[in-house]
């Protein structure tokens, strides 16, 4: 109305592509729309597309709708005028104006070009017609467009052939071969993706793209296209043809710069730009793949992004400090979906760098690290790259490496991936058990708690299965900034006595506490945090043996009535098959108890036994009776099974009998209670049908002997164990079991499973001190585990001596039960 | 004998619950106590006290947990709540407590006047 408004600025944009239109985004968040008229011409007549995802449209796998970034919708609502399909082709610098293909003249403040590249197009024959158009069967793969005419085109065609190895000649083979062609891909270079990839690497990528069905042909130079209206091949300069009926053409790329140094913009490769994104001409800007910032030309989108930022900040005067000060180019990149990330330099010079490798070509994997002075100076991750975010953020930031390398690698208890909680969206579900998010975990640290335990505490992240406890910890500590608080109680052995398991055996020893009341009377003014009971328990066990004063309140409920509770407050009842042989007497009671009893399911066991599923808790006793069998000890921290496969009886390859073996080594260890549970198998052979290696202690029949492998895990973790020695005879395994069990049995943390205490220790350690006998200990283990084996008791007998009155009493009719669970007087 | 201090003993309903032997020392028992579930925790203390027999989160037999000090643990997910005022104690659930008195080791669960198990027919087990 009466007010004049301080006139907008105009702003024009040359090049409608991703950094041209990520640009103008920036500018907007930058409040740039009450700063500037902004106009944006693109040569292709479409809204703002992503280019990357080009490869997916191509193979089929994603439909050209889902790749818009920004509709032509999206301008109009944010007041962008866009001139879609309008070529600009002059600049007109002294009157600050440009020129485009539609006739018209636009008037300029300041100006952006980017306008990105072009496919460039080595010097072969016979790829054009006389008006310079490509021949038909002819394509480059740089647009939409592109995409469509090959996609068409591949309809009537048989056989392809792609010039460039390089990451686009690829991923426009993948595209081909999705249409069903037969593909070949030309190389002029001695390996694919020179420009990533070490020529392991390459080799590797390349077996695992031939095995897609694609075939490589390297180091060869193209000298023309053959055929006369149709394309029917290629001719090579070493005389070789290759038939194919079209080619698609990927030798790289050429920048956009002609519009630059037509018009008197400084351009060398390409459009010369300063560390503020501005041209040699202050009021013209340049970004993308059309603009050369320290004599770099990038050709990937991560640097871009960096660029628009800066360019944003300047433009808007935000922020007059921003510099782009170049990038250094880390990227992940998906090659055919083979998962790739690639940085800095690949080839190391011998001389001042390190070089880790490692390589499984079988499996398609593959990892460098280039060291120089501790921090990194490049690196491949081929197949596996799981590791890449905590190494692409120590080599962007120059940070310094850990001593240990291996770890880097792989997944050793390695440094913390800082970048990656950092890139995991809020969402992400850290702990399955209780459906935590991380963004619950780092709300409840921003509230204040700072230690793992309290967050645990406040959450139940890691309450559950406690799979995920690391990765909370870790979780913690990143949200914290480092500056966790040391929760001493985490050292403790049980929550409330301030003592660690060492000082804790020394103060149970000096004041000679026999029960777990006893502990809590003499060490925590009798306050019995019930968290803690299980946990002492069964040190006072290990500590006292036959001297151990039982406290039955002290055990959780399935050790109480011996059986697993289940989600309804029923039981499950697993009795013992030793070895998982079973007998068709056995099997019929098993029957008759189950129904007898109404179970609601009886079920073959992971563990080759037998699991009735749903008793009473009153009927546990008689069923107990019926069945006959001991207890399967399916419910606690004990030894729980041997597993076994048929071995030397029946297999035509058994080399040892694994069955026998498999039932001797149930009938000594059975019952023997532990830190965690213990699970045991025997195989004949080492096929190690009963997966031996992946269990807590593990035997496997080799020509004249067995192997022992312990710490195997296949469960939450998975884990192959390690060897501990290899034997001769049954007795010598059951030795050295026995020998393991006890010193995992004194020396685990409560709840610590083999394959974490093995982990821990090392087993050079534990060979050391089982096999060489380095501490002098081994005789005296042997004599307690037989101790432990000696003082075995089937739980089940309580069936006719319950330990106290009500310990099997219905739920709610207490009264009417007192002193009727002599099972065998009273059914 | 412990009551709990929320409930006024003039206006409870004190139904049997059975003797005092049938809890194992330091261990709770689920009684049917008119037509109800209680879960009755007998501490090594001395002290004893009554919550609703079902856990608030999945239903679980809170009679069958560990107990100590003042807390009880849900033995199918570790859920802990107050013995006291069945609070919940790392949770936002809460079960519902009642007194409790032991006379000549007989046990008695109070029961607010009007709300008495006698009266209530959807209470029952
Ligand atoms: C019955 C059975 C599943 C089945 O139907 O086959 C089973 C059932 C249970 N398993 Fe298991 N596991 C069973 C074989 C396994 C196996 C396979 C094996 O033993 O060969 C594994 C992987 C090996 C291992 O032990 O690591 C296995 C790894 C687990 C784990 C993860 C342990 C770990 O640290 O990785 C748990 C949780 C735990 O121990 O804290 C678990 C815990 C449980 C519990 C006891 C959960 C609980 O506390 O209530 C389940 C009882 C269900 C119920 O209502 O009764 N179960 N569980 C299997 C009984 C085997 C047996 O005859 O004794
Ligand atoms: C198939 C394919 C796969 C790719 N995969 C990856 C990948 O996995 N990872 C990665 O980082 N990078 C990848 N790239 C590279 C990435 O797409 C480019 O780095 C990025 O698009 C460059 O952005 P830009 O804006 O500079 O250029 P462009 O995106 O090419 O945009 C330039 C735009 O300007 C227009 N234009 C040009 N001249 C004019 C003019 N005179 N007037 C008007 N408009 C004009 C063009 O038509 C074009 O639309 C891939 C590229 C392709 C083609
Ligand atoms: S049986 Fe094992 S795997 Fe299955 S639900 Fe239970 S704990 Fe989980
Ligand atoms: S049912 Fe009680 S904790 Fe889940």
């Amino acid at each position: 109305m009466g007010r004049t408004e301080a006139r907008k600025r105009k702003l024009l944009v040359i090049g409608n592509g991703m950094a041209g239109a990520r640009t103008v985004e920036e500018i907007l968040a930058r409040g740039g729309a009450e700063q500037f008229d902004i106009t944006v011409f693109g040569e292709e007549p479409y809204g703002n597309y992503n280019r990357i995802l080009l490869s997916n449209v191509l193979s089929g796998t994603q439909d050209p709708s889902e790749i818009f970034l920004n509709s032509l919708n999206w301008y109009a609502e944010k007041g962008i005028e866009l001139r879609a399909g309008v070529r600009a082709d002059v600049i007109a610098r002294p009157h600050k104006a440009i020129h485009c293909d539609d006739g018209n003249w636009y008037q300029y403040d300041n100006l952006i070009i980017a306008t990105g590249s072009r496919p460039s197009i080595p010097p072969i024959a016979a790829l054009r017609r006389a008006n310079g158009e490509f021949r038909p069967g002819i394509f480059v793969f740089r647009t939409l467009d592109d995409c469509h005419k090959i996609a068409e085109y591949a309809a009537k065609c048989r056989r392809a052939a792609v010039i460039g190895g390089g990451l686009l000649g690829l991923e426009a083979a993948r595209g081909l071969l999705n249409h069903g062609l037969a593909v070949h891909v030309v190389h002029l270079m001695g390996h694919l993706m020179e420009q990533q990839l070490d020529p392991q690497a390459a080799a590797i990528l390349r077996r695992t793209i031939e095995a897609m069905g694609i075939q490589v042909h390297l180091k060869k130079l193209t000298k023309a296209a053959l055929g006369d209206d149709q394309v029917t091949g290629l001719a090579f300069e070493d005389g070789a043809t290759l038939d194919c009926d079209m080619i698609v053409v990927a030798t790289g790329i050429t920048p956009n710069a002609e519009i630059g140094s037509r018009w008197g913009l400084v351009t060398e490769r390409a459009i010369v730009v300063d560390d503020h994104m501005r041209t040699s001409d202050p009021e013209i800007y340049a970004v993308g793949e059309c603009a050369q910032h320290r004599g770099r030309v990038y050709g990937l989108v991560a640097p871009l992004w960096e660029q628009t930022k800066v360019l944003a900040d300047q433009i808007t005067g935000t922020n007059p400090d921003a510099t782009y000060q170049g990038s250094k180019l880390a990227t992940k990149l998906k090659v055919m979906g083979v998962e790739l990330v690639s940085m800095g330099v690949v080839e190391p010079d011998r001389e001042n760098e390190d070089v880790v490798q490692f390589m499984e070509p079988r499996r398609g994997i593959y990892k460098k690290l280039v060291i120089r002075d501790g921090r990194l100076a490049g690196g491949i991750m081929l197949g596996d790259v799981s590791k890449a975010a905590y190494l692409m953020q120590a080599f962007d930031r120059d940070i310094r490496l850990p001593d240990e390398w291996l770890s880097l690698l792989f997944d050793t208890g390695a440094p913390t991936a800082e970048v990656t909680f950092a890139e995991m969206p809020d969402s992400v579900q850290i702990c399955n058990c209780n459906g935590v998010s991380k963004g619950t975990i780092v709300r409840c640290v921003g509230g204040g708690k700072r230690s793992l335990k309290s967050v645990m505490e406040t959450t139940r992240a890691g309450t559950g299965c406690g799979s995920c406890k690391t990765l909370v910890g870790e979780l913690v500590e990143w949200a914290c900034g480092g500056r966790v608080e040391d929760d001493p109680s985490v050292h403790y052995y049980v929550p409330d006595i301030p003592l660690t398991k060492t000082e804790l055996v020394k103060a149970v020893r000096d004041r000679s506490l026999k029960s777990v009341s006893a502990v809590y009377q003499a060490l925590a003014d009798g306050k019995d945090e019930p968290a803690g009971k299980p946990g002492l328990a069964s040190l006072l066990k290990i500590i006292w043996g036959d001297e151990y004063q039982d406290e039955r309140d002290a055990r959780f409920i399935n050790d109480r009535v011996h059986a697993n509770i289940q989600n309804d407050g029923t039981f499950s009842v697993v009795p013992r098959i030793y070895g998982g042989v079973t007998s068709p007497a056995e099997l019929r009671r098993i029957a008759d108890v189950a129904e007898k009893y109404h179970a609601r399911m009886v079920k073959i066991t992971g563990g080759q036994r037998i699991d009735i599923l749903g008793i009473r808790k009153q009927d546990l006793p008689y069923v107990w009776r019926d069945l006959g069998m001991p207890s399967g000890h399916a419910y606690t921290k004990a030894f729980r099974t041997c597993k076994t496969c048929v071995g030397t009886d029946f297999c035509r390859y058994g080399l040892g009998d694994s069955v026998q073996l498999g039932i001797k080594i149930e009938k000594r260890f059975q019952g023997i209670e532990s830190p965690h549970k213990m699970k045991l198998a025997a195989s004949g052979c080492p096929r190690n049908c009963a997966e031996a290696t992946v269990k807590d202690l593990g035997a496997v029949a080799v020509e004249n002997g067995w192997q022992i492998y312990v710490g195997g895990a296949a469960g939450s973790t998975v884990r192959a164990g390690d060897l501990l020695a290899t034997v001769k005879t049954h007795e010598e395994v059951l030795t050295l079991m026995g020998r393991f069990i006890q010193y995992y049995r004194e020396n685990a943390r409560y709840a610590e499973r083999t394959y974490s205490f093995v982990q821990r220790l090392g087993i050079e350690r534990v060979r050391a001190i089982l096999i060489e006998d380095c501490e002098g200990e081994v005789a005296r283990l042997d004599r307690e585990v037989e101790a432990a084996v000696a003082a075995y008791r089937d739980p089940w007998l309580e069936r006719s001596k319950p330990y106290e009155p009500t310990q099997f009493a219905e739920a709610g009719r207490v009264e009417n039960h007192a002193g009727e669970f002599a099972a065998d007087a009273v059914h | 004998m412990p009551s709990t201090d929320s409930h006024g003993k003039e206006e409870s309903v004190w139904v049997p619950a059975g003797t005092i032997e049938q809890i194992p020392v330091g261990q709770g028992r689920c009684v049917l106590t008119g037509a109800r579930q209680i879960a009755l925790f007998r501490l090594r203390s001395g002290e004893v006290y009554a919550l609703d027999a079902v856990c608030p989160h999945r239903g679980g037999p809170l009679a069958e947990g560990l107990v100590g000090r003042e807390t009880v643990i849900c033995p199918l997910h570790a859920f802990k709540f107050s013995l006291r005022d069945g609070r919940g104690l790392d949770n936002d659930f809460s079960v519902k407590s009642y007194p409790v008195e032991l006379r000549d080791g007989n046990l008695f669960v109070g029961f607010p006047a009007g709300d008495g198990p006698h009266t209530v027919a959807d209470g029952g087990a």
